[in-house]
């Protein structure tokens, strides 16, 4: 990207940052005004503590008279400027919360409406980091360093005025000489870059071994492996220390030498300071108050440089991280259900696919021509090695994913004309990917159903034999399980959302390998549920179990993300083709 | 907080000399008002160019003093800090290796590698803060008062007045803030989690229409952690202008008593501009302190959670044999189970119940049974990776808990459910237990587990590198080289837990047949769901609920056990896909 798009998608992303900003226009207007109101009274009390340092000269030299009502205004400074400063905080906080709050609100509203497309190319963490972190990021980095910024340039703009009425040459060498600390900082930083590069590269080679070794600890342990795990570890702990006792010592040097530079600045004002004091020039004066004032400008001067160059760094990063949440909260949704699209009821459970064509990506044809015509209460097993896509006909089915050509119908509508959500009414699912909301026993059993009696829970858990492990847990329905599942087995997982499909019983099923993780004499029980569940239903089943795959009307056979053969199974045996050696390669051993 | 100073005990010359040439930093720097003051009394008041000249120098001078303890502090604190961290992590490292199995369920790896990796980072930045920081700001702000006692007594009780009122302030706001943070915090993790579960869970969420109820818990979720978030902000919006008032408002009281004293001839001009110097220093320490023990303590609590890791007793003892064992001979048992009952930690009901068999040498014994029947706890009672909570396991005609534990699990091949390599080659992997294995054992081992064929067929061969996880190999490759690695050594007892999950029925079946052939007679044990796995086995085990329901060959137990009967069926009358 050359700098000038890349200022281009700065200006864009600030712009939309600041479109956030206006339902709080007032607030932020008011937390300007007070910034600078904030600082031109900062700055003025140096200026009136010299006056009144010049007040007080020596023995029975001191002026009374004057002296009190400085005093007195000084105390007025000080409070206004403690108030406005409160104000400008609790004005800059009710900013930021909720800007922050605003973003991940929509965030989160649009990942509701996203296409699956979008949400499966990408990691959950990185799309939860945009939502969480960046946004966090944006404000602080964006709202704060902005506010930051402004009362940086402020400060300094005014400590120069305020120095220039004070005296030239002093200020010409602070301007002069404080750029130095900058420099000298950024010269410290630069060089220990490359040292904190090299300890986070350690770092990490180090994590992923203690992940390794820890994470496989059992493993470990069984062969006795200890001692040279021990070794590894060691090798590279010795250079992480090399490496982080010189990182941290370089950049500790930061602030001495910036103090360092700072101290001779200071050094440099109290001697010309001093010499203007003893030989007054023409035009040029300074009282001991003002050399004072003009001491205390001299510390402060430096502070915000050094706070505006932190702060660019922030800027730069809130940019890219506003740009990293904009682009989720601005990703294009699915297309919405038409105004006038059909509410299916309780549908019939026919199925029509005609002439479908789908794939994932344009250059990567997966299927073609898929041609499928389902009576109510049919039952179609999809079969086939892993990955080779069976999962894809259920994301047409569902409409996570729209047909590129083709159509699919449910009781002759097609189903990109009906809701989304009657459509998903009409269908039971049961993945091989068990999900779990966070939340009791009972609650994700009736996730379907919220208003279930607890008769309907436990019978639906009794039907799924799910009945007899829930009632070991410690608080039985009521048992909290955490975030996906928590401690509960894969096999506890997938038969707790068994049981949350037949507290619903749609008219039409979609099993993705539902039992695959739970022992054969269970699931063969279970099967026996599903079978009289099904008879009357249309389903769709992937499964490895032949018996479920033998009854089935249609078995579409599925090779490499193409449908390869369908048929019943007496045809496709017959047919001697790839389900026929799928089939018979399990009788071989 | 033993720990933490522990770190410091590591290296006591460096914890002693940072903080004294950060001592001396701070007097130096404590030096520079009344240099200031001397300037203005006697430079300016006594018209003396030489001495003004003189003065700056000393300030300059100072300046580079001032540095060059400061160089010298940060030098032997990031040595201390940084050396103590990397000791500690080591032996964390080296204390966690000697875990036994049920201490690793129970920490969780999870757990174990936040305590090595960040954990121990931030004990090194508190290690570092101490040294450099927590010292040097109580110097100055105490420094600061005792200049003013030495400057006029009177004047100085405003100071004595003013420390601890902005003290007061300073760490109220921050300790009072702690608790709100940390509910903040908490609050956020729940965003965050509804968050992550709508990502992971999108299918079923829209599936069942939750769309707008899952907005709608985002929102109050997100409503109640701006609340909270506000609440914590208006605590902090007060500590700045609070504290501008306090030192200011004593700024205007030391210049109105000063003015009384200079007047009086007590005191000077300069000494005044010292003292209002003074007071300016206090703040900004006071701040810099209140950060630096909120960072300390957090240094502290990682610290303490560090050491009830290095706390927990590690390894497993091992007794004496009884007397009057009989010593070993070939026809002792490979493994003989006593009435043996095995409860998890923290787990209601016996995993295991009652168990008793004898496996003679040479005997493949299978195991059967569900999901959570007790299939796994079994086998790890052999290798006393768990230790039985009643009866007696006995291996090799000696109680396991009087064998050395690494000389026990030399001779026990295991071949875990869930294939686990590591980073390095196919030779690091399989050499994992017998760092010494030859080329020749290891083709031997390969061609057993079937996977001489891929692994001749990679590039490098036995070198052929194999990335963390084994992400770069096929799940059945990875469970024959699993095997292999079990394999290297020959084990006299080898024990394969369900792990031949990932194989095609044939390589399968040549697996087992490969196995009934192996050198040395070793004793098998097999762990299955599937009855075609084991029914050539000797002895079988069928597991329900941790009892054994039923003991006996394939064709006993089909007679005799009703379990075995419905897995068996379960399996066979509708055949496999």
């Amino acid at each position: 990207m050359n700098n000038k798009t890349k200022t281009a998608t700065a200006l864009s992303t600030m712009k939309k940052v600041l479109g956030y900003l206006k339902h709080y226009r007032l607030l932020f207007v008011l937390s300007l005004l007070l910034a600078v109101a904030v600082v031109g009274l900062t700055l003025y009390l140096p200026i009136l503590m010299g006056k009144a340092i010049d007040l007080i000269v020596g023995p029975d030299q001191v002026n009374f008279t004057s002296l009190t009502p400085i005093l007195i205004q000084s105390a007025v400074v000080i409070c206004a400027t403690a108030l406005f400063q409160w104000v400008m905080n609790i004005c800059n906080n009710r900013i930021t919360f909720g800007v922050v709050r605003r973003l991940r609100h929509d965030a989160f509203t649009r990942i509701q409406s996203l296409p699956l497309s979008y949400l499966d190319k990408r990691p959950v963490g990185d799309t939860v980091s945009r939502v969480i972190a960046d946004a966090d990021q944006v404000t602080d980095g964006l709202l704060m360093g902005f506010s930051q910024f402004f009362t940086g340039i402020l400060t300094i703009l005014g400590t120069l005025c305020f120095m220039l009425t004070l005296n030239l040459p002093m200020t010409v060498w602070v301007v002069v000489a404080t750029p130095l600390s900058l420099f000298v900082a950024s010269f410290i930083a630069r060089r220990t870059h490359s040292l904190f590069k090299k300890q986070s590269e350690i770092r990490a080679e180090q994590t992923s071994l203690v992940e390794e070794m820890i994470g496989s600890h059992k493993t470990v342990v069984a062969f006795a492996h200890e001692d040279e795990a021990l070794r590894d570890f060691e090798e590279i702990n010795g250079r992480l220390e090399e490496t982080s006792r010189k990182a941290v010592f370089f950049s500790s040097l930061v602030n001495p030498s910036t103090r360092f530079v700072n101290n001779l600045v200071y050094a440099g004002v109290a001697l010309i300071g001093a010499l203007i004091c003893l030989s007054p020039t023409v035009g040029m004066t300074l009282t001991v108050g003002g050399l004072s004032a003009f001491l205390t400008y001299a510390g402060q001067y430096t502070k915000p440089f050094n706070e505006i160059s932190g702060v660019v760094t922030e800027l730069q990063n809130a940019m890219a991280c506003a740009a990293r949440l904009f682009e989720l909260i601005e990703a294009d949704t699915e297309i919405p259900d038409a105004p006038d699209a059909t509410v299916l009821s309780q549908v019939g459970g026919r199925v029509t696919l005609s002439d479908v064509a789908f794939s994932y990506t344009p250059d990567q044809e997966l299927i073609r021509d898929l041609n499928l015509s389902l009576t109510s209460g049919q039952r179609v097993a999809i079969v086939g090695p892993t990955g080779c896509g069976k999962t894809t006909v259920i994301n047409l089915l569902m409409r996570f994913y729209d047909v590129n050509e083709g159509s699919i119908s449910v009781d002759g509508h097609d189903i990109r004309t009906v809701t989304r959500h009657s459509l998903r009414e009409n269908y039971g699912m049961v993945l091989q990917e068990t999900w779990l909301a966070a939340g009791t026993v009972r609650d994700n059993i009736a996730f379907g159903r919220p208003d279930a009696t607890d008769e309907e829970v436990v019978a639906a858990a009794k039907a799924a034999h799910a009945d007899g492990f829930i009632r070991r847990l410690p608080e039985g329905y009521n048992t909290v399980i955490g975030e996906d599942g928590g401690s509960l087995s894969q096999g506890q997982k997938q038969l707790l959302c068994i049981a949350r499909l037949f507290l619903c019983l749609p008219p039409m099923l979609i099993l993705d390998e539902a039992t695959s993780s739970i022992d054969t004499r269970t699931e063969l029980k279970i099967q026996n549920a599903f079978a009289s569940l099904m008879k009357e239903r249309t389903s769709f089943i992937v499964a490895h179990r032949l018996s479920t795959i033998r009854e089935a009307d249609v078995i579409l056979v599925m090779k490499d993300g193409h449908v390869v053969e369908q048929g019943n199974h007496v045809a496709l045996l017959e047919q001697g083709g790839f389900y026929a050696t799928l089939y018979n390669s399990q009788f071989e051993a | 907080m033993r720990i933490f100073l522990r770190c410091l005990g590591m290296y006591p010359r460096e914890s002693v000399l940072a903080p004294f040439f950060k001592l001396l930093e701070a007097c130096f720097d404590l030096c520079v008002p009344l240099v200031v003051a001397a300037i203005i009394d006697k430079g300016l008041g006594g018209q003396n160019h030489t001495l003004v000249w003189q003065l700056c120098g000393v300030l300059v001078l100072l300046a580079f003093v001032g540095l060059a303890s400061a160089i010298t502090a940060q030098y032997f604190s990031a040595r201390a800090a940084v050396g103590s961290a990397a000791r500690m992590r080591r032996e964390l490292f080296a204390h966690m290796q000697s875990f036994t199995y049920a201490q690793t369920d129970r920490m969780g790896t999870s757990t174990m590698i936040t305590r090595m990796t960040s954990d121990v980072n931030q004990l090194q930045t508190g290690v570092n803060i101490t040294l450099r920081l927590l010292l040097r700001s109580p110097i100055i702000v105490f420094g600061a008062m005792i200049m003013a006692f030495t400057i006029d007594k009177k004047l100085a009780l405003i100071f004595v007045a003013a420390i601890p009122l902005l003290a007061l302030v300073v760490f109220g706001v921050m300790l009072g803030g702690i608790p709100l943070y940390r509910r903040v915090q908490s609050r956020l993790d729940r965003v965050t989690a509804i968050t992550r579960e709508n990502l992971s869970g999108v299918r079923p969420i829209r599936a069942f229409r939750k769309e707008e109820q899952q907005i709608n818990a985002f929102s109050e979720a997100n409503r109640k952690q701006t609340g909270l978030q506000n609440k914590a902000g208006m605590l902090t919006a007060v500590m700045n202008p609070v504290t501008y008032v306090i030192v200011n408002l004593a700024v205007i009281l030391l210049v109105r008593k000063g003015a009384l004293a200079v007047d009086g001839g007590r005191i000077t001009q300069g000494e005044v501009v010292a003292l209002v110097n003074y007071m300016g220093q206090i703040l900004v320490e006071l701040v810099k302190l209140a950060t630096s023990i909120f960072t300390v303590t957090k240094a502290v609590a990682c610290g303490n959670r560090i050491e009830a890791v290095l706390a927990m007793p590690t390894g497993m003892a091992v007794s004496p044999a009884p007397d009057g064992t009989p010593t070993p001979a070939d026809h002792t048992p490979a493994v003989v189970f006593d009435n043996v009952s095995m409860t998890y930690e923290g787990g209601g009901e016996p995993s295991l119940q009652d168990i008793s068999f004898t496996a003679h040498r040479g005997m493949t014994v299978g195991i059967i049974g569900g999901t959570g029947s007790g299939k796994s706890t079994l086998i790890n009672l052999i290798s006393r990776f768990y230790e039985a909570t009643e009866g007696q396991v006995t291996v090799f005609g000696l109680p396991v808990a009087c064998h050395d534990l690494p000389s026990l699990r030399a001779r026990i091949g295991v071949v875990p459910q869930k294939a686990k390599l590591f980073k390095g080659t196919v030779r690091s992997n399989l050499c994992f237990g017998y760092e010494n294995a030859t080329d020749e054992e290891l083709w031997a081992a390969l061609e057993i587990a079937q996977a001489a064929d891929f692994v001749r067929a990679k590039e490098g061969g036995l070198d052929a590198p194999v990335e963390q996880k084994g992400r770069n190999l096929s799940g059945g490759q990875k469970q024959r080289l699993t095997i292999a690695r079990a394999l290297v050594g020959s084990p006299e007892i080898l024990i394969l837990d369900d792990s031949a999950s990932a194989l095609d029925f044939a390589t399968d079946a040549r697996l087992r047949k490969a196995l009934r052939e192996l050198a040395g007679n070793p004793t098998v044990f097999i762990v299955s769901q599937r009855t075609s796995s084991i029914k050539a086995a000797d002895l079988i085990i069928v597991l329900d609920e941790g009892v054994a329901v039923g003991m006996g060959t394939h064709d006993e137990l089909l007679a005799s056990c009703e379990v075995y009967r419905e897995i068996h069926e379960s399996q066979f009358k509708g055949g496999e896909a």
